[in-house]
Protein backbone atom coordinates (compact mmCIF):
# COMPACT_ATOMS: atom_id res chain seq x y z
CA UNK A 1 0.00 0.00 0.00
CA UNK A 2 1.56 3.53 -0.61
CA UNK A 3 2.10 5.49 2.15
CA UNK A 4 0.75 2.91 4.63
CA UNK A 5 1.93 4.17 8.06
CA UNK A 6 4.58 2.21 9.97
CA UNK A 7 3.72 3.73 13.31
CA UNK A 8 -0.03 3.52 15.01
CA UNK A 9 -1.50 7.19 15.26
CA UNK A 10 -0.63 9.13 18.42
CA UNK A 11 -4.35 9.16 19.61
CA UNK A 12 -3.91 5.12 19.20
CA UNK A 13 -0.28 5.04 20.90
CA UNK A 14 -1.86 7.35 23.81
CA UNK A 15 -5.27 5.23 24.22
CA UNK A 16 -3.25 2.14 24.35
CA UNK A 17 -1.02 3.07 26.96
CA UNK A 18 -3.72 4.55 29.14
CA UNK A 19 -5.54 1.58 28.95
CA UNK A 20 -2.79 -0.75 29.74
CA UNK A 21 -2.10 1.44 32.94
CA UNK A 22 -6.07 0.94 33.45
CA UNK A 23 -6.46 -2.96 32.49
CA UNK A 24 -3.48 -3.73 34.52
CA UNK A 25 -4.71 -1.58 37.52
CA UNK A 26 -7.93 -3.15 37.05
CA UNK A 27 -6.67 -6.90 37.07
CA UNK A 28 -4.73 -6.70 40.22
CA UNK A 29 -7.45 -4.58 41.99
CA UNK A 30 -9.61 -7.81 40.78
CA UNK A 31 -7.49 -10.54 42.50
CA UNK A 32 -6.84 -8.30 45.17
CA UNK A 33 -10.37 -6.86 46.09
CA UNK A 34 -11.54 -10.55 46.79
CA UNK A 35 -8.58 -11.80 48.70
CA UNK A 36 -9.44 -9.53 51.56
CA UNK A 37 -11.74 -8.39 54.23
CA UNK A 38 -10.03 -5.20 55.41
CA UNK A 39 -11.32 -1.77 55.00
CA UNK A 40 -9.50 -1.13 51.97
CA UNK A 41 -12.12 -3.78 50.28
CA UNK A 42 -14.69 -0.90 49.99
CA UNK A 43 -12.82 1.49 48.13
CA UNK A 44 -11.17 -1.52 45.81
CA UNK A 45 -14.29 -2.66 44.77
CA UNK A 46 -16.04 1.03 44.10
CA UNK A 47 -12.43 2.06 41.65
CA UNK A 48 -12.94 -1.69 40.34
CA UNK A 49 -16.24 -0.60 39.09
CA UNK A 50 -15.88 2.82 38.13
CA UNK A 51 -12.25 1.92 36.48
CA UNK A 52 -14.13 -0.88 34.65
CA UNK A 53 -16.82 1.68 33.18
CA UNK A 54 -13.88 4.25 32.06
CA UNK A 55 -12.09 1.12 30.35
CA UNK A 56 -15.20 -0.04 28.79
CA UNK A 57 -15.84 3.46 27.37
CA UNK A 58 -12.07 3.83 26.20
CA UNK A 59 -12.15 0.11 24.39
CA UNK A 60 -15.26 1.92 22.86
CA UNK A 61 -13.29 4.46 21.51
CA UNK A 62 -10.46 3.06 21.04
CA UNK A 63 -12.71 0.64 18.70
CA UNK A 64 -13.36 3.38 16.62
CA UNK A 65 -10.30 4.84 16.22
CA UNK A 66 -8.64 1.30 15.06
CA UNK A 67 -11.44 0.71 12.12
CA UNK A 68 -10.87 4.17 11.01
CA UNK A 69 -7.26 4.33 10.72
CA UNK A 70 -6.24 0.65 10.80
CA UNK A 71 -2.92 -0.77 12.29
CA UNK A 72 0.31 -0.64 10.56
CA UNK A 73 1.36 -3.77 8.41
CA UNK A 74 2.78 -6.48 10.16
CA UNK A 75 6.81 -7.15 8.67
CA UNK A 76 6.35 -8.77 5.59
CA UNK A 77 9.14 -11.54 7.06
CA UNK A 78 7.14 -12.26 10.26
CA UNK A 79 6.55 -16.19 10.30
CA UNK A 80 2.68 -17.40 9.20
CA UNK A 81 2.09 -18.88 12.72
CA UNK A 82 3.62 -15.45 14.63
CA UNK A 83 1.27 -13.45 12.31
CA UNK A 84 -1.68 -15.77 13.25
CA UNK A 85 -1.11 -15.13 17.06
CA UNK A 86 -0.70 -11.58 16.66
CA UNK A 87 -4.16 -11.35 15.17
CA UNK A 88 -6.42 -13.94 17.21
CA UNK A 89 -4.67 -12.11 20.44
CA UNK A 90 -5.53 -8.55 19.43
CA UNK A 91 -8.85 -9.81 18.82
CA UNK A 92 -8.94 -11.66 22.05
CA UNK A 93 -7.72 -8.76 23.73
CA UNK A 94 -10.19 -6.07 22.32
CA UNK A 95 -13.19 -8.39 23.03
CA UNK A 96 -12.16 -8.96 26.70
CA UNK A 97 -11.55 -4.91 27.04
CA UNK A 98 -15.02 -4.36 25.82
CA UNK A 99 -16.78 -7.59 27.31
CA UNK A 100 -15.24 -7.67 30.67
CA UNK A 101 -16.94 -4.93 32.20
CA UNK A 102 -19.84 -5.48 30.39
CA UNK A 103 -20.08 -8.87 32.51
CA UNK A 104 -19.11 -7.46 35.43
CA UNK A 105 -21.79 -4.65 34.67
CA UNK A 106 -24.66 -7.20 34.07
CA UNK A 107 -23.49 -10.05 36.95
CA UNK A 108 -23.90 -7.25 39.69
CA UNK A 109 -27.58 -6.47 38.02
CA UNK A 110 -28.46 -10.20 38.04
CA UNK A 111 -27.69 -10.00 41.60
CA UNK A 112 -29.81 -7.23 42.03
CA UNK A 113 -26.81 -4.78 43.61
CA UNK A 114 -27.16 -1.49 42.79
CA UNK A 115 -24.85 -0.24 39.64
CA UNK A 116 -22.90 3.30 41.59
CA UNK A 117 -19.67 4.09 39.69
CA UNK A 118 -17.50 7.39 40.10
CA UNK A 119 -18.56 8.26 43.68
CA UNK A 120 -22.65 8.45 42.73
CA UNK A 121 -23.73 7.78 39.16
CA UNK A 122 -26.28 5.09 39.01
CA UNK A 123 -25.92 2.85 36.46
CA UNK A 124 -29.54 0.92 35.13
CA UNK A 125 -29.30 -2.59 35.76
CA UNK A 126 -28.90 -4.09 32.29
CA UNK A 127 -30.34 -7.62 33.16
CA UNK A 128 -33.45 -8.90 35.23
CA UNK A 129 -31.98 -10.51 38.78
CA UNK A 130 -31.47 -14.51 37.67
CA UNK A 131 -29.27 -16.61 40.13
CA UNK A 132 -28.38 -18.73 37.35
CA UNK A 133 -27.28 -15.68 35.46
CA UNK A 134 -25.99 -13.90 37.96
CA UNK A 135 -23.92 -17.43 38.65
CA UNK A 136 -22.69 -17.99 35.18
CA UNK A 137 -21.60 -14.31 34.76
CA UNK A 138 -19.61 -14.82 37.71
CA UNK A 139 -18.09 -17.58 36.42
CA UNK A 140 -17.49 -15.67 32.91
CA UNK A 141 -15.94 -12.85 34.84
CA UNK A 142 -13.82 -14.57 37.21
CA UNK A 143 -11.98 -17.06 34.88
CA UNK A 144 -11.89 -14.48 32.03
CA UNK A 145 -9.99 -12.39 34.33
CA UNK A 146 -7.27 -15.06 34.62
CA UNK A 147 -7.28 -15.18 30.70
CA UNK A 148 -6.84 -11.69 30.42
CA UNK A 149 -4.21 -11.40 32.90
CA UNK A 150 -2.59 -14.54 30.85
CA UNK A 151 -3.01 -12.77 27.43
CA UNK A 152 -1.56 -9.46 28.64
CA UNK A 153 1.76 -11.51 29.89
CA UNK A 154 2.07 -12.92 26.37
CA UNK A 155 1.61 -9.49 24.99
CA UNK A 156 4.24 -8.01 26.88
CA UNK A 157 6.21 -11.24 25.74
CA UNK A 158 5.37 -10.62 22.02
CA UNK A 159 6.21 -7.06 22.47
CA UNK A 160 9.70 -7.34 24.04
CA UNK A 161 10.53 -9.93 21.64
CA UNK A 162 9.89 -7.87 18.67
CA UNK A 163 11.80 -4.79 20.38
CA UNK A 164 14.68 -7.00 21.76
CA UNK A 165 15.67 -10.10 19.56
CA UNK A 166 13.27 -9.00 16.02
CA UNK A 167 14.05 -5.48 16.27
CA UNK A 168 11.74 -5.37 13.58
CA UNK A 169 10.12 -1.82 14.33
CA UNK A 170 6.73 -3.75 15.57
CA UNK A 171 7.19 -2.09 19.30
CA UNK A 172 8.09 1.19 18.18
CA UNK A 173 5.07 0.80 16.09
CA UNK A 174 3.13 1.62 19.33
CA UNK A 175 5.91 2.80 21.73
CA UNK A 176 7.24 5.81 20.12
CA UNK A 177 6.25 8.83 21.89
CA UNK A 178 7.19 11.24 18.16
CA UNK A 179 3.95 12.88 17.07
CA UNK A 180 5.40 13.21 13.27
CA UNK A 181 3.12 11.39 11.04
CA UNK A 182 5.13 8.45 9.99
CA UNK A 183 4.69 7.36 6.16
CA UNK A 184 6.59 5.15 4.47
CA UNK A 185 7.90 6.15 1.25
CA UNK A 186 6.04 5.32 -1.80
CA UNK A 187 7.16 2.63 -3.82
CA UNK B 1 26.08 -9.82 12.11
CA UNK B 2 28.58 -10.60 15.21
CA UNK B 3 27.92 -13.12 17.58
CA UNK B 4 23.78 -12.89 17.34
CA UNK B 5 23.59 -15.99 19.63
CA UNK B 6 24.68 -14.01 23.05
CA UNK B 7 22.33 -11.15 22.93
CA UNK B 8 19.02 -12.97 21.82
CA UNK B 9 19.92 -15.80 24.83
CA UNK B 10 20.15 -12.42 27.21
CA UNK B 11 17.20 -11.34 25.70
CA UNK B 12 15.01 -14.02 25.85
CA UNK B 13 16.06 -14.44 29.91
CA UNK B 14 15.28 -10.88 30.67
CA UNK B 15 11.66 -11.15 28.74
CA UNK B 16 11.29 -14.41 30.85
CA UNK B 17 12.09 -12.42 33.99
CA UNK B 18 9.85 -9.79 33.28
CA UNK B 19 6.96 -12.02 32.40
CA UNK B 20 7.32 -14.19 35.89
CA UNK B 21 8.21 -11.11 38.01
CA UNK B 22 4.69 -9.84 36.73
CA UNK B 23 2.87 -13.37 37.29
CA UNK B 24 4.65 -13.34 40.80
CA UNK B 25 3.34 -10.32 41.72
CA UNK B 26 -0.03 -11.19 40.54
CA UNK B 27 -0.09 -14.01 42.41
CA UNK B 28 0.87 -12.36 45.64
CA UNK B 29 -1.96 -9.91 45.70
CA UNK B 30 -4.06 -12.43 44.94
CA UNK B 31 -3.14 -14.24 48.54
CA UNK B 32 -1.70 -17.17 46.46
CA UNK B 33 1.71 -16.88 48.72
CA UNK B 34 -0.09 -15.60 52.07
CA UNK B 35 -1.68 -18.57 53.54
CA UNK B 36 -2.36 -16.59 56.90
CA UNK B 37 -4.57 -13.67 55.05
CA UNK B 38 -8.01 -13.66 56.43
CA UNK B 39 -10.05 -13.88 53.17
CA UNK B 40 -13.60 -13.65 52.16
CA UNK B 41 -12.94 -17.56 51.46
CA UNK B 42 -11.74 -18.42 54.96
CA UNK B 43 -13.96 -16.61 57.03
CA UNK B 44 -17.01 -17.73 55.31
CA UNK B 45 -15.66 -21.05 55.15
CA UNK B 46 -15.20 -21.13 58.81
CA UNK B 47 -18.54 -20.45 59.69
CA UNK B 48 -19.97 -24.03 58.01
CA UNK B 49 -20.98 -26.25 60.56
CA UNK B 50 -18.95 -29.50 61.09
CA UNK B 51 -21.53 -31.58 58.70
CA UNK B 52 -20.79 -29.02 56.32
CA UNK B 53 -22.36 -25.73 54.89
CA UNK B 54 -26.40 -25.85 54.33
CA UNK B 55 -25.83 -25.04 50.42
CA UNK B 56 -28.31 -22.92 48.88
CA UNK B 57 -28.16 -20.93 51.58
CA UNK B 58 -26.82 -17.67 53.26
CA UNK B 59 -24.06 -19.09 55.13
CA UNK B 60 -24.45 -17.17 57.82
CA UNK B 61 -28.25 -16.20 59.61
CA UNK B 62 -29.12 -19.04 57.25
CA UNK B 63 -32.40 -19.81 58.53
CA UNK B 64 -35.38 -17.10 57.63
CA UNK B 65 -38.63 -16.02 56.31
CA UNK B 66 -39.00 -13.04 53.98
CA UNK B 67 -41.08 -9.74 54.51
CA UNK B 68 -42.36 -6.52 52.70
CA UNK B 69 -43.51 -3.49 53.92
CA UNK B 70 -42.96 -0.05 54.31
CA UNK B 71 -40.63 2.34 55.93
CA UNK B 72 -42.52 5.55 56.76
CA UNK B 73 -39.96 8.31 57.15
CA UNK B 74 -41.22 11.40 59.96
CA UNK B 75 -38.76 13.46 58.76
CA UNK B 76 -36.61 14.48 61.89
CA UNK B 77 -33.64 12.79 60.38
CA UNK B 78 -33.32 15.18 57.34
CA UNK B 79 -31.63 17.14 59.95
CA UNK B 80 -29.00 14.00 60.02
CA UNK B 81 -28.48 13.03 56.65
CA UNK B 82 -29.88 14.13 53.15
CA UNK B 83 -30.84 10.65 51.85
CA UNK B 84 -34.08 10.66 50.77
CA UNK B 85 -34.85 7.86 52.90
CA UNK B 86 -35.62 10.46 55.78
CA UNK B 87 -37.61 12.91 54.07
CA UNK B 88 -41.07 12.35 54.93
CA UNK B 89 -42.97 10.06 52.96
CA UNK B 90 -43.39 6.28 52.49
CA UNK B 91 -41.18 3.88 51.20
CA UNK B 92 -40.75 0.32 50.11
CA UNK B 93 -39.23 -2.58 52.33
CA UNK B 94 -37.87 -5.87 51.28
CA UNK B 95 -36.72 -7.56 54.31
CA UNK B 96 -36.00 -10.87 56.00
CA UNK B 97 -36.37 -12.17 59.92
CA UNK B 98 -33.73 -14.62 60.75
CA UNK B 99 -31.48 -17.03 62.89
CA UNK B 100 -28.07 -16.24 63.66
CA UNK B 101 -26.82 -19.99 62.50
CA UNK B 102 -25.17 -21.44 59.62
CA UNK B 103 -28.02 -24.41 59.89
CA UNK B 104 -30.82 -23.83 57.94
CA UNK B 105 -32.77 -26.52 59.71
CA UNK B 106 -31.61 -25.45 63.15
CA UNK B 107 -34.50 -25.40 65.55
CA UNK B 108 -35.21 -22.35 67.09
CA UNK B 109 -34.84 -23.05 70.33
CA UNK B 110 -30.94 -23.77 69.80
CA UNK B 111 -29.90 -19.74 68.34
CA UNK B 112 -29.65 -17.21 70.86
CA UNK B 113 -29.14 -14.21 68.21
CA UNK B 114 -32.18 -13.12 65.78
CA UNK B 115 -31.58 -11.13 63.26
CA UNK B 116 -33.52 -8.20 60.75
CA UNK B 117 -32.10 -7.44 57.23
CA UNK B 118 -34.35 -4.68 55.34
CA UNK B 119 -33.57 -2.85 52.22
CA UNK B 120 -35.60 0.36 51.65
CA UNK B 121 -36.13 1.95 47.81
CA UNK B 122 -36.61 5.24 47.43
CA UNK B 123 -37.62 6.88 44.18
CA UNK B 124 -34.62 8.40 43.24
CA UNK B 125 -33.27 5.16 42.85
CA UNK B 126 -31.31 4.79 45.72
CA UNK B 127 -31.17 1.56 48.17
CA UNK B 128 -30.29 1.52 52.00
CA UNK B 129 -29.46 -2.34 53.42
CA UNK B 130 -29.08 -2.99 56.45
CA UNK B 131 -28.35 -6.32 58.39
CA UNK B 132 -28.96 -6.06 62.14
CA UNK B 133 -29.04 -8.63 64.91
CA UNK B 134 -31.08 -8.37 68.48
CA UNK B 135 -27.71 -8.57 70.95
CA UNK B 136 -27.45 -5.00 72.11
CA UNK B 137 -22.99 -4.83 71.81
CA UNK B 138 -21.22 -7.37 68.91
CA UNK B 139 -19.67 -10.17 70.59
CA UNK B 140 -16.19 -9.12 69.53
CA UNK B 141 -14.04 -5.58 68.53
CA UNK B 142 -12.53 -6.73 65.05
CA UNK B 143 -13.10 -9.17 62.08
CA UNK B 144 -10.18 -10.69 62.93
CA UNK B 145 -11.59 -11.85 66.54
CA UNK B 146 -14.82 -12.91 64.79
CA UNK B 147 -12.94 -15.51 62.89
CA UNK B 148 -10.97 -16.57 66.28
CA UNK B 149 -14.21 -16.63 67.61
CA UNK B 150 -15.62 -19.13 64.71
CA UNK B 151 -12.37 -21.38 65.16
CA UNK B 152 -12.90 -21.27 69.22
CA UNK B 153 -16.71 -22.35 68.66
CA UNK B 154 -15.54 -25.09 66.03
CA UNK B 155 -12.42 -26.21 67.78
CA UNK B 156 -12.43 -29.84 69.30
CA UNK B 157 -10.16 -28.71 72.31
CA UNK B 158 -12.66 -28.13 75.66
CA UNK B 159 -10.44 -25.15 76.83
CA UNK B 160 -10.91 -23.42 73.22
CA UNK B 161 -13.59 -20.79 74.23
CA UNK B 162 -11.90 -20.48 77.48
CA UNK B 163 -8.47 -18.79 75.60
CA UNK B 164 -10.79 -17.22 73.61
CA UNK B 165 -12.54 -15.30 76.19
CA UNK B 166 -9.26 -14.31 77.99
CA UNK B 167 -7.52 -12.92 75.14
CA UNK B 168 -11.16 -11.08 73.96
CA UNK B 169 -12.17 -9.73 77.16
CA UNK B 170 -14.50 -7.68 74.95
CA UNK B 171 -16.47 -10.75 74.57
CA UNK B 172 -17.69 -9.96 78.29
CA UNK B 173 -20.54 -7.76 77.30
CA UNK B 174 -22.09 -9.92 74.61
CA UNK B 175 -21.69 -13.33 76.67
CA UNK B 176 -23.65 -11.68 79.49
CA UNK B 177 -26.19 -10.50 77.66
CA UNK B 178 -26.86 -14.34 75.52
CA UNK B 179 -26.51 -15.40 79.06
CA UNK B 180 -29.20 -12.81 81.25
CA UNK B 181 -31.38 -11.56 78.72
CA UNK B 182 -35.24 -13.18 77.66
CA UNK B 183 -35.80 -15.08 74.94
CA UNK B 184 -38.56 -13.48 73.05
CA UNK B 185 -41.10 -15.70 71.99
CA UNK B 186 -41.52 -13.70 68.62
CA UNK B 187 -39.71 -11.56 66.21
CA UNK B 188 -42.28 -9.09 66.19
CA UNK B 189 -41.17 -8.14 70.16
CA UNK B 190 -37.13 -8.29 68.96
CA UNK B 191 -35.21 -4.87 69.06
CA UNK B 192 -32.63 -5.00 66.45
CA UNK B 193 -29.42 -2.88 66.49
CA UNK B 194 -27.59 -1.91 63.50
CA UNK B 195 -23.82 -2.35 66.16
CA UNK B 196 -21.82 -1.18 63.57
CA UNK B 197 -21.42 2.74 63.62
CA UNK B 198 -21.82 4.60 60.04
CA UNK B 199 -21.92 7.95 58.99
CA UNK B 200 -24.51 10.61 58.52
CA UNK B 201 -23.83 13.50 56.06
CA UNK B 202 -26.76 16.74 56.07
CA UNK B 203 -27.24 18.84 53.72
CA UNK B 204 -24.35 21.46 54.33
CA UNK B 205 -22.22 18.69 54.58
CA UNK B 206 -21.68 17.90 58.30
CA UNK B 207 -21.17 14.41 59.86
CA UNK B 208 -22.37 12.64 62.63
CA UNK B 209 -21.35 9.36 63.54
CA UNK B 210 -24.43 7.08 63.94
CA UNK B 211 -25.82 3.71 65.13
CA UNK B 212 -29.57 2.97 64.74
CA UNK B 213 -32.30 0.58 66.33
CA UNK B 214 -35.33 -0.46 65.17
CA UNK B 215 -37.40 -0.54 68.77
CA UNK B 216 -40.40 -2.90 68.40
CA UNK B 217 -44.11 -1.71 68.93
CA UNK B 218 -45.09 -5.40 70.86
CA UNK B 219 -44.70 -5.57 74.43
CA UNK B 220 -42.12 -8.72 74.81
CA UNK B 221 -43.47 -11.70 76.07
CA UNK B 222 -39.86 -13.74 77.57
CA UNK B 223 -39.95 -17.37 76.80
CA UNK B 224 -37.50 -20.21 78.32
CA UNK B 225 -35.24 -21.83 75.29
CA UNK B 226 -37.14 -25.17 77.06
CA UNK B 227 -40.58 -23.76 76.18
CA UNK B 228 -39.70 -22.25 72.54
CA UNK B 229 -38.27 -25.75 71.64
CA UNK B 230 -41.66 -27.22 72.92
CA UNK B 231 -43.65 -25.06 70.48
CA UNK B 232 -41.62 -26.68 67.48
CA UNK B 233 -38.17 -26.42 65.29
CA UNK B 234 -40.10 -23.37 63.16
CA UNK B 235 -42.55 -21.75 65.60
CA UNK B 236 -41.40 -18.40 64.86
CA UNK B 237 -41.55 -18.10 61.24
CA UNK B 238 -45.22 -19.66 61.75
CA UNK B 239 -45.77 -16.93 64.71
CA UNK B 240 -44.73 -14.45 62.69
CA UNK B 241 -46.52 -15.27 59.62
CA UNK B 242 -49.92 -15.38 61.92
CA UNK B 243 -48.95 -12.20 63.91
CA UNK B 244 -49.05 -10.28 60.30
CA UNK B 245 -51.41 -11.60 58.70
CA UNK B 246 -53.97 -10.42 61.65
CA UNK B 247 -52.33 -6.99 61.58
CA UNK B 248 -48.90 -4.80 60.03
CA UNK B 249 -46.50 -4.87 62.69
CA UNK B 250 -44.19 -2.15 63.63
CA UNK B 251 -40.84 -0.73 64.91
CA UNK B 252 -39.66 2.80 65.11
CA UNK B 253 -36.23 3.46 64.07
CA UNK B 254 -34.32 5.28 66.17
CA UNK B 255 -30.91 7.17 65.59
CA UNK B 256 -27.84 7.30 67.97
CA UNK B 257 -25.41 10.05 67.87
CA UNK B 258 -22.05 10.21 69.15
CA UNK B 259 -20.31 12.00 70.81
CA UNK B 260 -16.50 13.05 70.07
CA UNK B 261 -14.69 10.00 71.58
CA UNK B 262 -17.20 7.28 71.56
CA UNK B 263 -15.77 3.87 70.60
CA UNK B 264 -16.75 4.62 66.87
CA UNK B 265 -14.51 1.64 65.58
CA UNK B 266 -15.93 -1.02 67.86
CA UNK B 267 -19.10 -2.83 68.23
CA UNK B 268 -18.50 -4.44 70.74
CA UNK B 269 -18.94 -1.53 73.23
CA UNK B 270 -22.24 0.26 73.70
CA UNK B 271 -22.23 4.31 73.85
CA UNK B 272 -22.84 5.92 77.01
CA UNK B 273 -26.98 5.96 77.55
CA UNK B 274 -27.23 9.75 77.72
CA UNK B 275 -26.12 9.72 74.10
CA UNK B 276 -28.61 11.97 71.72
CA UNK B 277 -31.43 9.93 69.67
CA UNK B 278 -33.56 10.91 67.24
CA UNK B 279 -36.74 8.92 65.63
CA UNK B 280 -36.66 8.87 62.01
CA UNK B 281 -39.81 6.94 60.88
CA UNK B 282 -41.48 3.70 61.21
CA UNK B 283 -41.12 0.27 60.18
CA UNK B 284 -44.27 -1.91 58.98
CA UNK B 285 -43.90 -5.18 58.04
CA UNK B 286 -47.19 -5.87 56.00
CA UNK B 287 -46.44 -9.54 54.46
CA UNK B 288 -44.78 -12.94 55.13
CA UNK B 289 -43.71 -14.78 52.21
CA UNK B 290 -41.84 -17.87 52.86
CA UNK B 291 -38.14 -17.62 51.82
CA UNK B 292 -37.85 -20.40 49.23
CA UNK B 293 -39.61 -18.56 46.91
CA UNK B 294 -39.65 -15.19 48.44
CA UNK B 295 -38.44 -11.60 47.06
CA UNK B 296 -35.91 -12.14 49.63
CA UNK B 297 -33.93 -14.96 48.79
CA UNK B 298 -31.42 -14.12 46.10
CA UNK B 299 -31.22 -10.19 48.06
CA UNK B 300 -28.01 -9.61 49.71
CA UNK B 301 -28.40 -6.96 52.70
CA UNK B 302 -25.02 -6.00 52.05
CA UNK B 303 -24.81 -3.46 55.31
CA UNK B 304 -22.58 -0.92 52.68
CA UNK B 305 -25.22 -0.59 50.09
CA UNK B 306 -25.59 3.08 51.77
CA UNK B 307 -27.64 6.10 49.81
CA UNK B 308 -25.76 9.41 49.39
CA UNK B 309 -25.91 10.93 53.07
CA UNK B 310 -24.73 7.71 54.82
CA UNK B 311 -21.44 6.58 54.32
CA UNK B 312 -19.53 3.53 56.06
CA UNK B 313 -17.14 5.10 59.65
CA UNK B 314 -14.20 3.60 61.10
CA UNK B 315 -15.83 0.61 61.97
CA UNK B 316 -14.17 -2.13 60.41
CA UNK B 317 -17.19 -4.73 60.11
CA UNK B 318 -19.13 -3.55 57.28
CA UNK B 319 -16.56 -3.93 54.78
CA UNK B 320 -15.38 -7.06 55.88
CA UNK B 321 -19.22 -7.86 55.88
CA UNK B 322 -19.48 -6.87 52.60
CA UNK B 323 -16.79 -9.08 51.58
CA UNK B 324 -18.46 -11.84 53.30
CA UNK B 325 -21.80 -11.77 52.39
CA UNK B 326 -20.54 -11.17 49.05
CA UNK B 327 -19.02 -14.44 48.92
CA UNK B 328 -21.87 -16.11 50.75
CA UNK B 329 -23.97 -14.79 47.76
CA UNK B 330 -21.47 -16.01 44.65
CA UNK B 331 -21.55 -19.59 46.64
CA UNK B 332 -25.54 -19.94 47.28
CA UNK B 333 -26.45 -18.47 44.28
CA UNK B 334 -24.55 -20.77 42.56
CA UNK B 335 -25.89 -23.85 44.68
CA UNK B 336 -29.85 -22.82 43.31
CA UNK B 337 -30.53 -26.80 42.52
CA UNK B 338 -29.37 -27.75 46.33
CA UNK B 339 -32.60 -25.34 47.54
CA UNK B 340 -34.94 -25.77 44.90
CA UNK B 341 -37.93 -23.06 44.69
CA UNK B 342 -41.12 -25.19 44.63
CA UNK B 343 -43.28 -25.42 41.31
CA UNK B 344 -45.74 -23.30 41.80
CA UNK B 345 -43.49 -20.28 42.91
CA UNK B 346 -41.03 -20.73 40.45
CA UNK B 347 -39.60 -18.03 38.42
CA UNK B 348 -39.52 -18.68 34.41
Amino acid sequence: MIGSRQRFTPLQRLLHWLMAICILTMLFIGVGMVSTIMPKYLPLVAIHKSLGIAILVLALIRLAVRLRYGAPALPADLPEPMKLAAYLSHYALYALMIGMPLIGWAMLSAAAYPVVVFGGVYLPAILPQSDSLHTWLWDAHFYLAFAFFGLVLMHVAAALFHALVRRDGVFEAMASVSTHDEVAPAE
Amino acid sequence: MPEPHRPVLGSLALIAVVIGAGAAVFAYTAGWFSPQRLTPTRLVDALAPAAGPSLGHRRNHAKGICFTGAFEANGAGSELSKAQVFARGQYPVLGRFNLATADANAPDATVRVHGLGIRIATPDGQEWRSAMIDAPVFAVSTPQGFYELLLASASKDPNAMKKFVAAHPEFAAFGDWAKNAPWTDSYAEDRFNSLNSFVFVDNAGAERVVRWSLLPAAQLVSISPDDLAKRGPDYLEQEIAQRVASAPQHWAMVVTIANLGDPTADPSKAWPQDRRTVEVGTLVVQKIEAERDGPCRDINFDPTVLPTGIRTSDDPFPAARSAAYMKSYDLRTSEAKDYPRTATGAKP
